[in-house]
């Protein structure tokens, strides 16, 4: 039963990251290359434009319920286990996502980085 | 690809191995946290080490903000994923602990991915990538003129 919770709360993790990251990198694509306008605008006018946009604020909503997910993780199943696992089901989800929702062009260059990395991350923090 | 944003993704990177490691460090010497005793995540934040390690990881979220406003997630998210590759030379060669044959099987998985995405294009999705930033521009001018303000 606890290896249901566990698997259950992993699998939340990386919905609300993958929902994170997907949100994030909408917000800022929308708020545009922060290079070109801090150079015309100013620091100010960055910071602004990045507070008032909605899908920011939703994603770091996404990214607080994956934090607290992951602490309840952790409460029922090993960190060996449960980081490495909720890491790399990430990388693979963030890659399916943002092929589908950000129109990435995700090429067998990047799916093949995506499994290597996923793959890595596993050894690593197992 | 400018020096600056290498310098952006060095950033992300860092202060996400960085900050991890001195969050980790630091929460060790706090103890557990249980739901029962919220009042110990005050005294964990008061710990130094976990201090510092939040502020870095704030430093990481800004550096990752700001390679996602001009590249894709698919291209970042490796680069971030790069801070385990740190960490485990740190660990190897300033801590001297045991890196296993898997763990070294695992930096160089990581490494090859990191490679394949840093040779193709920073930016594919045209869709917002390029005609929002131009819309923006004219959008910015026509404030700047209307506000009297010369960039």
């Amino acid at each position: 039963m606890k290896h249901l919770y566990t698997w259950g709360a992993i699998l939340a993790i990386v919905l609300a990251s993958v929902i994170g990251d997907i949100l994030l990198a909408h917000a800022m694509k929308q708020v545009g290359d922060i290079h070109a306008l801090w150079r015309r605008s100013g620091l100010w006018s960055v910071i602004g434009r990045i507070l008032t946009n909605s899908n920011f604020f939703l994603g770091l909503m996404a990214m607080t319920v994956a934090f607290f997910s992951l602490l309840f993780a952790l409460s029922w199943g090993d960190v060996s286990l449960v980081a490495p696992a909720a890491a790399s089901l990430t990388f693979i989800g963030n890659a399916f996502a943002a092929k589908i929702f950000l129109h990435e062009k995700v090429d067998r260059r990047r799916w093949i980085a995506a499994v290597l990395v996923a793959g890595g991350v596993a050894l690593l923090a197992g | 690809m400018t020096f600056r944003k290498y310098l952006v993704l060095a950033g992300v990177t860092v202060f996400a191995a960085a900050g991890d490691s001195m969050l980790s460090h630091g929460m060790k010497q706090a103890g557990n946290i249980s739901l029962h005793h919220l009042q110990s995540v005050i005294l964990a934040v008061l710990n130094p080490w976990v201090a510092v390690g939040i502020l870095l990881l704030l430093a990481f979220f800004a550096s990752y903000m700001n390679a996602l406003s001009w590249a894709d997630l698919t291209y970042v998210l490796p680069a971030t994923s790069l801070g385990y590759v740190l960490l485990a030379l740190i660990a190897k060669f300033v801590l001297h602990e045991q890196v296993s044959p898997l763990r070294w099987l695992g930096i160089a998985l990581i490494s090859g991915g990191v490679g394949f995405v840093a040779g193709g294009p920073a930016l594919t999705s045209h869709a917002h990538g390029e005609h929002a930033p131009a819309k923006d521009e004219a959008r910015d001018r026509a404030v700047a003129v209307s506000s009297g303000v010369d960039s």
